[in-house]
């Protein structure tokens, strides 16, 4: 029988406020151990929560980038459970009235646009984090994490295989960050995924029994633990067996999942609103003064890259894979003026060094104008595209503008025929045995003198002129 | 007359007069503390050293001129507020050790209006209880018969101003536990409107029912505690941003033509014979200075009991989930893992009252119970505050009594959880509400114990209460005493 997989995820982010939701720590990572806590979020008795109000904001971009309905009143709740992390013994969420609702991504699997739904987005509390000694039968407990404000983002069970799960998770990331309220670091956990994953015969209106799959911190990860649990779904299935509900922990370095808790281990949270929090109340107005700061959306650049700049479908994708990315490309559009140029250039040489280096954009020793230039020099024709490779290293490693380079390496491009003739001459005198091959048939040797000559010339004759003068030259 | 019997406007009058010092004043307080605590036992933590320190540097700023709303005044606090420095049990062994490094809101304007503490005062265990009677710290007797309670939760505070161990002092009141031992102390304690007064720092309960308020000798002393209290706080959400009036404004003034309202549904099968006569009592002597009185109907006051103790301990449930030995407080050395640890840190820390709580709330919060029980609570509790309202539209103040009877036997309720809940009968619904009422001394039962009346009136509205209390006081007929201690 053919399974359809059915798959929804829970998408944990953490918002880039400076402070905490609650109090006024901050919520900087890579500080000492509870260096940023206070009676507050260390739920010392009789402490009181006050909201910060960049938190609503900062989701409120979020429901609205994701086409959801922005509720007038929100109302926090808390979620109770016992964990050390845990220092209220309450984790405040939302529950009833959360703060979006009813909203929906679109993106491009393989050319076909795929709708996915968003059924809510919450605001709640990070939780700590818990250190265990590998000596000692003793653990720690680091509170920097606890009251960082996190979004959780539920889809709707939309999603039919592995690969679309990985697609919607690349997607929603990629607006976190258009966005600027989360900085999508999986391994420090600024994004976090859990996915609810079925499978039914294909045709099946009826769901099957779920499961929940925790800890995959990295998108490949997700897309193997999803393969992997419809699989195994599909092997119960088809031994005759039935699937529990049940949560199953991935374990990356097996390739597996286990069983972590079932059903009748779930935790009863005991919902119930907050009476230390007032409701949240969200004018019309408040939210059209954060529509209006929401930047072009990924999906619409890539559009706009295509149908503006007439670039192929997969050169826009690269180039809007990030906000900076594409500020940069457009930038050095406005330069040079060769958008395809631009493309090449920054997918190739300028992706490439940058990810060896590990640098970001903004530490980028080459910028728009720099690149724009050069790029301007090569259509000009006063450096070769091959030139432009040696001068393209040597604005990385030092930052001088193009034409300095040019000028200090003496690299501008021979266009001079007279010249490039001479040096013909000379070649063809230098290789007579080649020079009758390629005069009696033997076309390949064509590549033979371009090189010689090129190389006569010091890599700087303009190639084009070049092979101009190479077929008069050599023909019998 | 000794200076500890005096009320904080006296003793303000005295000091600015140079008649007397806060060193005097603390002194004589200690000494009556010296004299009887050991009978009455109204504090868990005497600050005798501090205090005096207090008292000396107070003494030093009125003499430079500096005149403060309680300069020099001896307090004592219940031990639900955090005091930074000083020990915070809530009455509890799970938190017998805890020092928080902050100070309560109120705590803090307390020590800037130059009051002197004496002390941390005993009550029930987090303040879950009509009786002072669930302590980890041992009971409080009553000042007027020492073989009764003295009331609660706020037993201590209420017991240490009608002993005379302090001049004044701090309560929380979530379903009574200012008013009811107030009233069986023969003492004044005030229960603010909802978000008058900050809660920052005032070890949760129920949130959405706890107030802080004072116990004093007199309706005055009330209006000046309050002039500090009161007021917004942005590290409450819950605190309200509106401006605090000069509460001694109310005092004195003419009460001809108010309206005041007697709820039927408060005078009640149960009631002690003396009480009613009491409260019967007020009314004339309001009716003799041209109050006009009528009945008023809250149809819905039989859900009270329900109501409150439905979302009380639902509240409590999660507020207490933080003592769970990780971080501070006692912690069993017993636990052979994460979760034993939990079970035996919480089974031996709290109290049986406080984990019969615990255990209702989660009950009521449960999947599959939450909408019969917390719901449908929540639901009732709008229409109970739609009754007050419609109430406080014809009248601007009801009169009940405070608690149906006197204070009765150490032990007597102790094992009927039930019969305990019904002291607070007609002190639940004002929390529900997040309206202000006062219980006022009214006179006295054959027993010769102290009987309050409890007045009410709307969101806000301290002032109508002040007002109308300061003038019965003022021509009350019944004869004042002091307890024989």
């Amino acid at each position: 029988m053919e399974y359809e997989p059915v798959i929804g995820l829970e998408v944990h982010a953490q918002l880039l406020t400076d402070s905490k939701i609650f109090c006024g720590c901050s919520t900087r990572f890579g500080v000492p151990p509870n260096r940023n806590s206070c009676c507050i979020c260390l739920g010392m008795p009789g402490v009181l929560p006050v909201l910060n109000r960049k938190v609503v904001e900062f989701a409120m971009k979020m429901g609205l980038a994701t086409n959801c309905r922005i509720n007038p009143f929100n109302i926090f709740a808390r979620k109770n459970y016992f964990y050390p992390d845990l220092p209220k013994g309450y984790q405040i969420s939302q529950y009833a009235e959360p703060l979006a609702e009813d909203g929906y991504i679109d993106m491009d699997m393989n050319g076909k646009r795929k709708r996915v739904g968003i059924i809510r987005i919450h605001v709640e509390e990070d939780a700590g984090k818990l250190v265990h000694d590998e000596h000692a039968p003793s653990s720690y407990v680091d509170f920097n994490r606890t009251g960082v404000p996190l979004i959780e983002i539920v889809s709707a069970p939309d999603m039919r295989s592995a690969e679309e799960a990985e697609a919607y998770l690349r997607r929603l990331h990629e607006i976190l960050i258009y966005l600027e309220i989360c900085d999508g670091n999986m391994e420090e956990g600024s994004f976090r995924c859990d996915a609810n994953v079925s499978i039914r015969p294909r045709g099946e209106e009826k769901f099957g029994t779920r499961t929940e799959l925790k800890n995959m911190n990295s998108f490949r990860n997700v897309r193997r633990a999803l393969e992997y649990e419809i699989k195994r779904q599909q092997y119960v299935l088809e031994n005759g067996g039935t699937v529990i509900q049940e949560t199953r922990l991935w374990n990356d370095s097996q390739g597996q999942s286990h069983s972590m808790r079932g059903k009748e281990e779930a935790h009863d949270y005991r919902y119930f609103p907050d009476p230390d929090l007032v409701r949240v109340e969200i004018s019309e107005a408040w939210v059209e003064e954060v529509r209006r700061t929401l930047p072009e959306l990924p999906l619409v650049k890539r559009e706009r890259f295509v149908s503006q700049y007439e670039l192929p479908p997969y050169d826009a994708g690269v180039l809007t894979s990030s906000r900076a990315l594409a500020d940069f490309f457009e930038e050095t559009v406005k330069r040079c003026g060769s958008p395809k140029a631009a493309s090449n250039w920054i997918m190739g040489d300028f992706l490439g060094h940058l990810n060896q280096e590990r640098k970001a954009i903004a530490d980028s020793p080459v910028t728009p104008e720099t690149l724009g230039d050069m790029i301007r020099m090569i259509g000009d024709g006063t450096i070769s595209g091959k030139i432009a490779k040696e001068v393209f290293e040597e604005m990385w490693s030092s930052g001088k503008p193009p034409a300095r380079i040019v000028e200090e390496k003496g690299l501008v491009q021979i266009t001079d025929t007279a010249f490039l003739e001479k040096a013909i001459d000379e070649v063809m005198q230098a290789n007579p045995g080649q020079l009758e091959q390629y005069r009696s048939g033997k076309d390949k040797l064509f590549g033979f003198f371009v090189g010689q000559t090129m190389k006569r010339t010091g890599g700087k004759a303009n190639p084009a002129l070049l092979n101009e003068l190479l077929k008069k030259k050599l023909a019998p | 007359m000794e200076l500890c019997e005096l009320t904080i406007h006296e003793l303000l009058n005295r000091l600015a007069a140079g008649e007397t010092t806060s060193e005097k004043i603390t002194e004589s307080v200690f000494r009556r503390i010296a004299g009887v605590e050991e009978r009455v036992h109204s504090f868990i933590t005497l600050l005798e050293e501090p205090a005096m320190e207090a008292a000396r540097e107070e003494d030093r700023a009125i003499g430079q001129g500096v005149r403060k709303p309680l300069g020099g005044i001896p307090l004592a606090i219940k031990d639900l507020l955090c005091t930074k420095g000083i020990r915070t049990t809530c009455g509890s062994r799970i938190l017998e050790n805890f020092i928080p490094p902050y100070d309560a809101t109120v705590v803090r304007k307390l020590r800037d209006a130059g009051a002197v503490f004496v002390g941390k005062t005993n009550m029930d265990e987090f303040a879950m209880g009509s009786s002072t009677e669930t302590s980890h710290f041992g009971i409080t007797r009553n000042p007027w018969d020492l073989e009764r309670i003295p009331g609660g939760s706020s037993g201590g505070s209420a017991a240490a101003v009608a002993a005379d161990e302090c001049i004044a002092a701090i309560g929380s009141d979530t379903g009574g536990s200012i008013r009811q031992p107030a009233s069986l102390c023969g003492i004044v304690g005030l229960k603010p409107t909802y978000g008058r007064v900050s809660r920052f720092g005032l070890v949760a309960f129920a949130s959405s029912l706890d107030q802080i308020g004072p116990f004093t000798k007199d309706v005055e002393d009330c209006s000046v505690m309050m002039n500090v209290i009161a007021g917004y706080d942005p590290r409450e959400s819950t605190s309200v941003p509106r401006e605090v009036p000069d509460y001694r404004t109310f005092l004195g003034q003419d009460v001809k033509g108010m309206t005041v309202g007697i709820p039927k549904e408060y005078f009640i099968e149960g009631i002690d014979p003396e009480v009613s006569s009491a409260i019967r009592g007020v009314v004339k002597t309001l009716e003799g200075l041209g109050v006009s009185v009528r009945e008023v109907s809250l149809p819905h006051t039989e859900y009270c009991v329900a109501i409150y103790y439905l979302i009380a301990p639902a509240e409590a449930s999660s507020n207490l989930a933080r003592y769970d030995g990780v971080r501070y407080g006692f912690r069993s050395r017993d636990g052979r893992d994460l979760m034993d640890m939990y079970k035996k840190t919480r089974s031996e820390g709290f109290g049986t009252e406080v984990k019969r709580r615990i255990m209702i709330g989660t009950y009521g919060l449960s999947a599959g119970y939450y909408d019969a029980y917390y719901k449908k609570a929540s639901q009732v509790r709008a229409l109970l505050k739609r009754d007050f309202d419609e109430a406080f539209r014809e009248c601007d103040v009801l009169i009940t009594p405070t608690s149906p009877t006197p204070a009765f036997r150490i032990g007597e309720k102790m094992d009927d959880p039930l019969q305990m809940y019904l002291c607070d009968i007609f002190t639940l619904s004002t929390n529900l509400a997040g309206i202000p009422g006062i219980s006022v001394p009214c006179g006295f039962s054959g027993a010769g114990l102290p009987i309050g009346a409890q007045f009410l009136a709307g969101h806000f509205e301290e002032g109508k209460l002040l007002r109308l209390a300061s003038a019965y006081e003022k021509h009350a007929d019944f004869e004042k005493r002091r307890p024989a201690l």
